[in-house]
């Protein structure tokens, strides 16, 4: 993959919806093997940006490119992790089931080949679950569920790993697990982050994107130690992000 | 009980035989297409559709019997309208988010009125209650080459898409993403789905189609791991629920299609009921 091309590529993007403006004149430049973490407030436009991203939305003004395709071209490029939470429970589906979903859109009828089954195991065995892989889906933790879903988009061999709110309900241990399994993942892959938790972003990830109708980005450096402390008081883990973007919350350097 | 069976050997009496070669072929639509009513929650829409189908049945009977196109029966009528309902859903499932459920209920009860009127309107008396509630007594040899048909199709287009339509009840959203046009197939979901109530209306009736198509694949939910496996086993409950249902409907000289909601809904209460004392995790 030629470097000096950008992963993802946002330019002049707004978006509105039902009239009111989400994201105004965004422009964001992802490059590979980057690892960043979107935070924002509520409604402030974070899952706007993503769905751009993975093409679930277009925009209404801008482009979105990703290795300089449009993303609606390059599906096969994006793995995408949603929150597990989102699933039926009762849903009777095997963990190799889920992710060999991943492989969906290769063949024409949507039949696996033996390739696509071996690409599954692969996936379950570097997320750590490759023993899980006949247990049912729904018997499984939220982080191991999480960790499923993310070998789902791995099999899907994409080069950037989209993950949506992957800290939210797990606990402790399973979330310093997901932090291992990123790093190790973000040698190879581009890493983006939709998130409330900074605690985690700032451990983690190399860049920090505000959202809030506007993008601000921030090294994490700006946001870990000094910074956390000064807004917060005190060193202790932030649920909520809300303040921290508000226009008057920091200076934006 | 033993007599049902004497039944179902005389030769005088080929609607026995019809009635149970039909209930048995039509198990696999109805525990196949049940499943994924049941694991995509889509319960209401298939209601709808069976509501709507006394308009075609209506429509049906007033074209041949009012307007003399003798090749045009309810049966014609009932899979035409049964299939635009299905069109009619999946465009409002894709244009409608929030108001799905009040197009839904407008759609049940508009295609019910319709029905009625045109009945009203056809020469001669014809009893709505056939319709209503179902008389798999009343199978023809030609219903049985439609049953037929219908496993065909149901089991061949399943066969081929099995992974596609799983990813399409588990998770949409991702399925698109992956390129495919889960409209499309959606649509197509909802087409067989519309065809198997055609079925199933033929078997318990309109008001009464829901249950014979969710309560199997409900009761089947709670033992298997996986949607193929949960298929397998509605269709074999299914086909035990009609058979039982036939023959104590006609040994105690009963309606057939309540004598077999009435067996499916009491072995689901039982199961439900069981399920709960016996593990407390899996309710």
């Amino acid at each position: 993959m030629n470097s000096t091309q950008a992963a993802i590529e946002i330019s002049d993007v707004s978006f509105n919806y039902d009239g009111r403006e989400i994201l105004s004149e965004v422009n964001l430049s992802i490059w590979p093997f980057d690892s960043i973490c979107i935070v924002g407030p509520n409604g402030g436009g974070k899952t706007t940006l993503m769905k751009l991203i993975i093409g679930l939305l277009t925009p209404k003004k801008g482009e979105v490119r990703l290795f300089g395709k449009r993303p609606d071209e390059a599906r096969k490029l994006i793995g995408y992790v949603p929150q597990y939470a989102v699933y039926d429970k009762q849903f009777p589906i095997s963990v190799k089931e889920v992710v060999c979903m991943g492989r969906l859109g290769n063949s024409v009828t949507g039949r696996y080949s033996r390739n696509d089954w071996n690409r599954t195991m692969d996936a379950l065995k570097e997320v750590g679950l490759l023993e899980f892989a006949e247990r049912s889906f729904s018997a499984l933790s939220g982080g191991q569920r999480q960790r499923v879903l993310i070998a789902r988009a791995l099999a899907s061999g994409g080069e950037i790993l989209i993950l949506d709110e992957p800290t939210a309900n797990i606990d402790q241990e399973s979330e310093s697990h997901l932090f291992d399994l990123l790093k190790e993942l973000n040698q190879r892959m581009t890493i983006l982050m939709v998130t409330h938790d900074v605690g985690f972003a700032s451990k983690f990830f190399k860049r920090i994107a505000c959202v809030n109708r506007q993008v601000v980005i921030h090294p994490t450096s700006e946001l870990t130690g000094e910074l956390i402390k000064e807004m917060y008081g005190g060193d202790f883990r932030m649920i909520r992000h809300d303040h921290t973007c508000s226009r008057e919350g920091h200076t934006h350097a | 009980m033993l007599e049902f069976w004497t039944a179902l050997i005389d030769p005088n009496l080929p609607f026995v035989r019809y009635a149970v070669i039909t209930g048995l072929l039509a198990s696999i639509p109805f525990g196949i297409i049940g499943t994924y009513v049941v694991v995509r929650r889509i319960s209401y829409i298939a209601g709808a559709i069976s509501h709507c189908i006394l308009g075609g049945v209506g429509a049906g009977l007033y074209v041949q019997n009012a307007m003399g196109i003798s090749w045009f029966g309810p049966l014609h009528g009932a899979i035409v309208v049964a299939l635009l309902a299905a069109v009619i859903l999946s465009l409002v499932s894709l244009f409608a988010k929030q108001r799905e459920d009040s197009v839904i209920g407008a759609l049940w009860a508009a295609g019910m009125g319709i029905g009625l009127l045109f009945l009203a309107k056809t020469p001669g008396y014809i009893d709505p209650m056939s319709y209503l509630f179902g008389n798999i007594l009343l199978i023809t040899k030609s219903d049985i080459f439609f049953v037929l048909a219908l496993d065909v199709l149901v089991v061949g287009i399943i066969a081929v898409f099995y992974n596609t339509f799983l990813a399409i009840c588990f998770d949409d959203e991702y399925a698109g993403l992956r390129g495919i046009h889960t409209h499309w197939f959606y649509l197509v979901l909802l087409c067989l789905t519309a065809l198997t109530i055609v079925l199933l209306v033929r078997v318990v009736g309109i008001v009464m189609v829901i249950a014979l198509l969710t309560l199997p694949a409900a009761i089947a939910g709670n033992f298997a791991h996986s949607v193929k496996q949960m298929m397998v086993l509605a269709t074999l409950l299914c086909g035990i629920f009609i058979l039982a249902g036939l023959s104590t409907s006609y040994s105690l000289d009963l309606p057939s299609g309540p004598v077999i909601i009435v067996i499916a809904a009491a072995f689901y209460l039982c199961v439900v009921v069981g399920m709960k004392f016996l593990s407390p995790r899996s309710s």
